[in-house]
């Protein structure tokens, strides 16, 4: 489990990252979304240790991480970049080694990426002739080399195209089984929204919200409803206490108590047959909305 | 990181360096250049100076003797003196020399053109014995070839691997490949790895660059002057080993401020001068004992003027130590400042970064 703890660091007059605390819980995919310029890069290049913060701690299992355990960690920085002029097998093996990999082992796992990554026509092309589809799993595989403990991704779906994404996810999620404890920042709501356990909503350098995905949309269900009818629901507009704020015949979202909501489905269950009915929880993109203004 | 991962990822830094680098063909080209001048300038000069000892002379009858006695003098023989003098007048030959009837002081006539020819007149002639009080000096042209050798094999050198290796650092930055590169090593741990990689590289060329030298004095005869350059050339490998890691700590270093290629000029600048100027100041002043003194234990010019004062014999047998010493120091220095910079300035990516913030941190 990886854990932060009051992070701190400012650039400057600046304060880039305010008392950031969060944990990445083990097996389990955590995303990591925010606004740019809201602490993400800064945030997980501290976890590196690429950049000194000003206070926090960063604990690995318990103990504070050091140089070595960091070398265990697979980083995919949000500036891309390999070297252009190596091939992609030599430049994996040599991250590789670089984190303490022997010679044989880094070539084996290099090879095993490039197969799964579907690279292994482009295995001795310098990496500045790949496509960007391409360089992108290069970069990815730059990250998953060395069989890392934990994976620190920052943007890792940018860039691919929906095979890719489902690819790489999969290689992702084979880590997250081992236990591994996977960070992935993204724009992208809905993808994190389909593939995350946990989630953390980071703005303006501090955490606005974090926990598993479905304790954070029960907890910001607040007080509205959805009910579906087999008949035309137009009544409920009238119903007391209630307002609506989407109506589509047989489909009624509304805002209510939930004593008010309550009379509603008993009179729905009177007139019509009810299709469903419930707390609306909302999309990752409306607490998004939410905790950030 | 412990001692044994920082070895580790040093050697493994220096050994892309200096595989990178062998794979590139403009390194291998521009080496091959390098050497071919070395090699080729030595074996002309060297020939040249061959062939021209033989110059040509006429003799008429009995003169023919002596004059093909004469070392470094070739003999064409001529049946009349009227056939002599016509030799010279072609310019076939320099000068012609031609028995005396009667009971001449010297029974021979030196016959030249247009101006007593000092070489064939003093070679006929009996002179005193010479006593010499300190040991001869070397001939200038002899001198400012050796100054010239050493300063401009120290350029190009310093000049080729620093670029090599302030590019290298840049590549890093503008490719941000250096972000992964430091989530796994030390910033130190990179420095170093450039800095032993392409020293190693340069210091391969120095010695292949002598050993060059060394074959073409031989090939041409000139033995003698490859065993006075000897301890010249040796404490020239061991300065210029100890100089190129300063300079490659300080381009590197220097390089780190800027993220993308084409600013690369501007930073470079002040160190490229650095190098420059003290190779100007010995190519000029070699033959000035006070500058020459001065500048061989000024750390940028020591590798240079160093190992000629030691051409000239002038130095004590403790000078190069000392020198090298000095050198040393300035070199342990400069790399600690180096890689405080270069460590602030890695993921500033953008705009230069300003010296005084890279030191700061």
């Amino acid at each position: 489990m990886l854990q932060l703890d009051g992070i701190t660091k400012s650039f400057g007059d600046r304060l880039a990252v305010d008392d950031v605390s969060f944990t990445v819980g083990g097996g389990r995919l955590t995303g990591f979304v925010g606004g740019n310029g809201a602490g993400k890069t800064t945030t997980m290049r501290i976890i590196l240790g690429v950049l000194g913060s000003d206070a926090g701690t960063v604990n690995l299992n318990g103990a504070p991480l050091d140089a070595a355990g960091r070398r265990r960690f697979g980083y995919m920085p949000e500036e891309r970049g390999l070297y252009p002029k190596m091939r992609v097998h030599e430049q994996l093996v040599y991250l590789a080694r670089l984190r303490g990999v022997r010679a044989a082992d880094a070539a084996a796992r290099a090879d095993e990426l490039i197969d799964r990554l579907e690279l292994t026509e482009r295995r001795n092309d310098p990496v500045e002739k790949l496509s960007l589809g391409n360089q992108q799993r290069a970069q990815i595989a730059a990250a998953l080399v060395h069989d890392p403990d934990v994976l620190v991704l920052d943007e890792p779906f940018s860039g691919l195209d929906p095979m890719a994404v489902e690819t790489v996810l999969g290689v992702l999620s084979e880590f997250a089984a081992r236990g591994v404890p996977v960070l992935f920042s993204s724009h992208q709501l809905d993808v994190v929204e389909r593939l995350c356990d946990d989630i953390v909503v980071i703005g303006g350098g501090r955490i606005l919200a974090a926990g598993s995905r479905d304790d954070l949309r029960e907890r910001n269900a607040g007080s509205r409803w959805e009910l579906t009818v087999d008949g035309d629901a137009g009544w409920v507009r009238t119903a007391t206490g209630v307002q609506v704020i989407e109506f589509d015949g047989d489909h009624v979202v509304f805002d209510a108590d939930p004593a008010s909501a309550q009379a509603v489905l008993q009179r729905a269950t009177s007139t019509d047959s009810v299709q469903r009915f419930g707390r609306r929880r909302p999309t990752l993109t409306e607490i998004f909305r939410e905790v950030v203004q | 990181m412990n001692a044994a991962s920082f070895r580790e990822s040093v050697f493994l830094v220096a050994g892309r360096e200096v595989t990178q680098r062998l794979r590139s063909k403009s390194f291998i080209i521009s080496t091959l250049i390098l050497f071919a001048i070395v090699l080729g300038s030595i074996l002309v000069t060297g020939f040249i100076a061959r062939t021209a000892s033989d110059t040509p002379v006429a003799a008429v009858g009995a003169a023919s003797d002596v004059v093909a006695d004469l070392p470094g003098y070739e003999l064409v023989e001529a049946d009349t003196i009227a056939d002599a003098e016509q030799l010279v007048r072609d310019g076939e030959v320099d000068a012609a020399v031609v028995s005396l009837e009667g009971d001449a002081a010297v029974p021979f006539e030196v016959v030249a053109l247009d101006e007593a020819p000092g070489g064939i007149v003093a070679a006929l002639s009996i002179a005193p014995d010479i006593r010499l009080l300190e040991e001869p000096s070397l001939p200038y042209g002899l001198l400012s070839l050796v100054a010239f050798g050493f300063g401009l094999v120290f350029l190009m050198s310093a000049i080729t691997f620093g670029g090599t290796i302030a590019q290298s650092v840049v590549e890093e930055k503008q490719t941000r490949v250096v972000e992964i590169l430091l989530s796994a090593i030390s910033a130190r741990a990179l420095l170093a790895g450039k800095v032993v990689g392409n020293s190693i590289l340069a210091f391969g060329q120095i010695i292949a660059i002598a050993g060059l030298a060394a074959l073409g004095l031989v090939l041409t005869g000139q033995d003698v002057l490859a065993a006075d350059l000897g301890p010249a050339v040796g404490w020239f490998i061991a300065l210029f080993a100890v100089g190129f890691v300063l300079l490659a700590a300080m381009f590197a270093s220097s390089a780190s401020l800027v993220s993308r290629m084409e600013d690369t000029g501007a930073v470079l600048t002040p160190v490229t001068y650095l190098v420059m100027i003290p190779y100007f100041l010995v190519v000029f002043f070699f033959d000035n004992s006070v500058a020459l003194t001065t500048m061989s234990y000024v750390p940028f010019s020591a590798p240079v003027a160093m190992p000629m004062r030691i051409f000239l014999e002038q130095a004590q047998w403790w000078e190069p130590l000392l020198s090298l010493a000095v050198l040393a120091v300035t070199a342990v220095i400069v790399v600690a400042l180096g890689a405080r910079i270069y460590e602030n300035s890695l993921l500033r990516t953008g705009a230069r970064v300003k010296l005084s913030e890279a030191l700061k941190g």
